[in-house]
């Protein structure tokens, strides 16, 4: 017969004013197997732990049972205590008499018989408890970075700087994203190339960093600690190991008429092409849908220009297959598509551009060499007018029900630039609010007003209409006028709102992270833990978790390096033993276990089994991976065989709790 | 206590509560002080989905007057689905039951968050009055535990 | 005040509560210049509840129901549904018609589109 110890808190008056404790500790004394039952004012005191500790020793308890406040609450603090004590920890149960019992009660007499009846329902499990031991795991020091934009440039930046390799897994020829493609940044109007690309080349020369560029995950297996991701290296067609980057190719290359994604197809690069000056790695890619040598085998003019022997018409893609103890999505954003709403005319007019388009028409390395150029017929604009909220704020049929954040920022950020840089332009703002929290945000859309003269309208854009003479007649409200404008204008800037990587689902449901319903990855906790996803081991950075700024996203992904840090420098990993378990002898393999896990934990595998007629026979059999099971339970109660069992919540350790409640 | 004025009728009520959201709002509701009978007695489970039938079954054939399963509301669950897996298993047991004869008001499913402490003293209140109109269990009992058992002896495992 | 508020609700199927206030219903109208009240403040006053002023108003005569505020709003808030459903309040409490086959002639001029006497017609003698 196991021994059993009871201890009962007062908790000071909050369960002694409602529960009699003393009739409790003597009533659940008389209980079989129970050789100690105490009362103590406060249980979780430092003396209340060695009363409980003293008694462990003093009996040689098997279990303990404590009839005190939640176990949310003190699980934890009488675990720590039991096992000082030489206990194991899981062979401790907690009896809720505050929450569930004092506290709701008024009546004593009624709250002590429920205390006492609780009290019995734990004895009564604890009498099944078996000590558990946590599993423990080895952690792979390796990080990976899904995402070489600066969110996932910053994570692996400060992941290395702790002495951890990483790998980043970029699906462009470069890392940099849409950082690279900015003119400015807000609210300090410093040049975004300039303090991202020195950032990149750290990148490159870290010797912790690894850049898998032009790349793709294929797959993601394992768990927290040991995941195994295999990586498509996309075909590129030119030897990463022998092109210098000189550029050579790109120049003679005869296919002109390729739209260039980086300047957001506003011009045209070659079919073999380096995207921007500060590409990293700066290694030239052909792009096989218009190379003539590729499509046709008739050219193989960069291959004749290449010193260096780099062209590689024959390349294809290859597999990398490499282990990582932590995994960062950094996977970001795109510009939503803006030509569903046909009033804004984007789709008649090229002077119709979204912001991003604006930045590229902006900047000194964009397709009009920083000058401020209408796409349609090359002129200077006069009249200019900004759109905001355009498919963002809206119901879910008609766009994005999120605000997309930045757009009211780099909106005032873009009037101002051309009113300082050419101030005969008139800059019209239609805004329904202006949102700019933020360190020195407000101050800075102010300044846009009442220095550099930019006329905010509260109100939206209803119709855009492009007239023959070339401009464009934007019909909007102005709402405290209580007037409909007609406005003029040579270019119109839609503030596009900001939608999360169209790769960024399938990427979810591989690492089995959870997204919300605008594709945005879930954090653990919205408030306490923003930057782990709640699938142990996946952590979140930048805007793939929710829209946000470059201060912003800097900062989340510099918190989720700190988590990798803190989960890599472990050399071992503790899980939670309460975990299920198969019993491989009645295990029949119907697989209904691994059908409703919702972390992949179970496994099978043909076992051999002896039989007593002395034969051998193989049978498939389950078997849960301890480190990767989250003691949810489900397989339990769908096996039918019943040989999944969930320790620390045993099926006849639920029963028993079930009989004690009911006699 | 919750009484039927006019048989007498005490029942006994089981809850199962889910460890993240049920029985964290069970647990706020006694913060706040808000009062439900205490005929109704919770039982941890990890998640809503752990809570096989069969310990439903037991707890009626124990002489249970009503059971009651809380889990986080569909979409939150802490395990991503397990609270799906309980609705479907729910939805079979309650037909099932249905079909037995078994009033139906005896089991009933509900979603309560780890906030929704009032909802969760609400929801134990009106199950508990529902429980004594209903009138003892006696269908599903089974009469050779009948409270006759010595006290504290331990359950067969199954 | 309430009543004639959850009349117009009811009968529009409009969510006046979704209304952000961008006044891009208005900014879409084409005959904005007619109305004294536009269409964002149909929606607004609806919201509080004054429905009296929009009855007493011709604004609401000089809706052309063309639907071009309730496929703009990008908060599905439908403000034409909300123009009709006070217009039909209007003319169902005055319990007579605003117009009659016979008066169509005098009011036909050559830049009247067709379909705006059928639209008229369909409005003014419900």
């Amino acid at each position: 017969m196991r021994k059993i110890g009871v201890f009962v808190c007062h908790c000071g008056t909050n369960i002694a004013a409602t529960v009699d404790v003393k009739a409790v500790a003597e009533t659940l004394g008389r209980e079989p197997s129970v050789v100690v039952s105490e009362d103590y004012p406060y249980m979780c005191s430092e003396s209340g732990q060695n009363l409980i500790k003293d008694s462990i020793r003093d009996y040689g308890l098997d279990g303990i049972v404590i009839c005190s406040c939640s176990p949310r609450m003190h699980e934890n603090t009488f675990r720590k205590a039991a096992a000082s004590a030489g206990l194991n920890p899981y062979m401790v149960e907690i009896a809720n008499i505050r929450e569930q019992c004092s506290w709701i009660h008024k009546d004593k007499a009624e709250a002590t018989e429920k205390a006492i009846l609780l009290g019995k329902a734990a004895i009564a499990k604890v009498l099944l408890n078996t000590p558990l031991i946590a599993g423990e795991s080895g952690v792979v020091k390796r990080a990976l970075v899904i995402g070489g934009g600066i969110a996932g440039i910053q994570t692996a930046l400060d992941i290395a700087e702790a002495g951890f390799p990483v790998d980043i897994v970029e699906q462009k020829p470069t890392i940099g994203g849409k950082m690279a493609q900015l003119d400015k940044t807000f609210p300090t109007l410093d040049c975004s190339a300039c303090i991202l690309t020195p950032k990149m080349v750290d990148c490159a020369q870290n010797e912790n960093i690894k850049i898998y560029s032009y790349s793709e995950i294929e797959s993601v297996s394992g768990f927290v600690g040991n995941f195994t991701v295999k990586i498509r290296r996309k075909a590129r067609y030119v030897d990463e190991t022998k092109c210098t980057g000189c550029g050579l190719c790109t120049e003679k290359c005869p296919v002109k008429k390729v739209p260039n994604e980086f300047n957001l197809g506003l011009d045209n690069r070659r079919a073999v092409y380096i995207p921007f000056a500060q590409a990293v790695p700066k290694i030239a890619a052909i792009d096989a849908d218009y190379c003539n040598m590729l499509k046709n085998g008739k050219c193989g003019l960069c291959s004749k220009v290449c010193t260096v022997g780099a062209i590689d018409y024959k390349q294809e893609d290859t597999f990398v297959e490499e282990r990582y103890g932590a995994i960062v999505a950094a996977t970001g954003y795109e510009i939503a598509d803006v030509s569903r709403y046909g009033e804004y005319a984007y789709n008649q007019s090229k002077d119709v551009v979204t912001s991003l388009e604006l930045e590229r028409l902006m900047n000194a390395a964009g397709p009009t060499g920083g000058t401020l150029l209408r796409p349609s017929d090359g002129k200077h604009p006069h009249t200019i007018v900004f759109v905001q909220c355009v498919g963002s704020r809206c119901t879910p049929d008609k766009g994005k029900p999120y605000c997309s954040k930045i757009c009211c920022m780099y909106t005032a950020k873009h009037a101002m630039l051309i009113r300082e840089k050419y101030p005969d332009t008139e800059v019209y703002v239609f805004y329904i609010d202006v949102r700019t929290p933020g360190k020195n945000f407000d101050e800075f859309w102010r300044r846009a007003v009442e220095e550099f003269g930019v006329h905010y309208i509260k109100g939206a854009v209803g119709k855009i209409s492009p007239r023959p003479d070339g401009t464009l007649d934007v019909q909007g409200s102005d709402l405290l006028m209580d007037e409909q404008l007609h406005i003029s204008a040579d270019l119109v800037v839609l503030a596009a709102a900001i939608e999360p990587s169209k790769t960024a689902r399938s990427l979810a449901t591989m690492l089995t992270a959870s997204m919300d319903t605008n594709d945005f990855f879930t954090e653990a906790h919205p408030k306490l833990r923003p930057v782990e996803s709640p699938t142990a081991g996946i952590f979140l950075s930048g805007v793939c978790q929710g829209p946000k700024d470059i201060p912003e996203t800097v900062a989340q992904a510099s918190a989720c390096a700190a988590k990798v840090i803190g989960l890599l420098s472990k050399d071992k990993l503790k899980g939670n033993p309460c975990v299920a378990h198969s019993d491989e002898m009645m295990c029949n393999g119907c697989s209904n276990c691994a059908n409703v896990c919702p972390y992949g934990a179970i496994t099978y595998s043909d076992k051999e089994f002896r039989m007593p007629d002395r034969t051998t026979k193989t049978r498939r059999v389950a078997w849960v991976n301890p480190a990767v099971c989250q003691g949810c339970g489900a397989c339990t109660v769908a096996c039918p065989s019943g040989a999944m069992d969930l320790l620390g919540f045993s099926n006849s350790q639920i029963m028993a709790e079930v009989d004690a409640l009911c006699r | 206590m919750q009484v039927n004025e006019q048989t007498g009728f005490v029942p006994t009520i089981v809850a199962f509560c889910c460890n993240w959201c049920s029985y964290a709002g069970a647990d706020l509701s006694g913060t706040n002080r808000l009062q439900y009978p205490a005929n109704v007695k919770i039982i941890r489970v990890p998640c809503s989905c752990r809570v096989n039938p069969m310990f439903i079954l037991r707890a009626f054939g124990r002489g249970a007057d009503g059971v009651i399963l809380c889990g986080c509301h569909p979409g939150d669950c802490h395990y991503t689905t397990g609270n799906y897996y309980t609705r479907r298993r729910m939805t079979l047991l309650c037909s099932m039951l249905d079909y037995l004869g078994i009033e139906r008001k005896r089991t009933r499913v509900e979603w309560v968050s780890a906030a929704e402490g009032a909802k969760f003293a609400k929801t134990m209140r009106s199950f508990a009055e529902e429980i004594a109109a209903l009138g003892p269990n006696r269908r599903l009992e089974d009469l050779r535990v009948r409270k006759s058992e010595p006290e504290g002896r331990v359950p067969d495992a199954e | 005040m309430n009543d004639l508020k959850d009349r117009v609700v009811r009968m529009s199927g409009s969510r006046v509560e979704r209304c952000m206030r961008c006044g891009k219903c208005s900014a879409t109208c084409p005959s904005y210049e007619d109305m004294e009240y536009h269409p964002h403040e149909f929606v607004y006053l609806v919201e509080r509840g004054d429905v009296e002023k929009l009855l007493a108003s011709e604004s609401i005569y000089k809706c052309l129901t063309c639907f071009a505020c309730v496929e703009r709003c990008p908060r599905g808030v439908e403000p034409a549904k909300v123009v009709e459903a006070v217009r039909l309040i209007a003319v169902r409490e005055q319990g007579k018609n605003r117009l009659k086959p016979d008066d169509l002639p005098a009011l036909t001029d050559a830049d009247l589109p067709g379909q705006a006497l059928a639209t008229a017609l369909r409005k003014y003698a419900k």
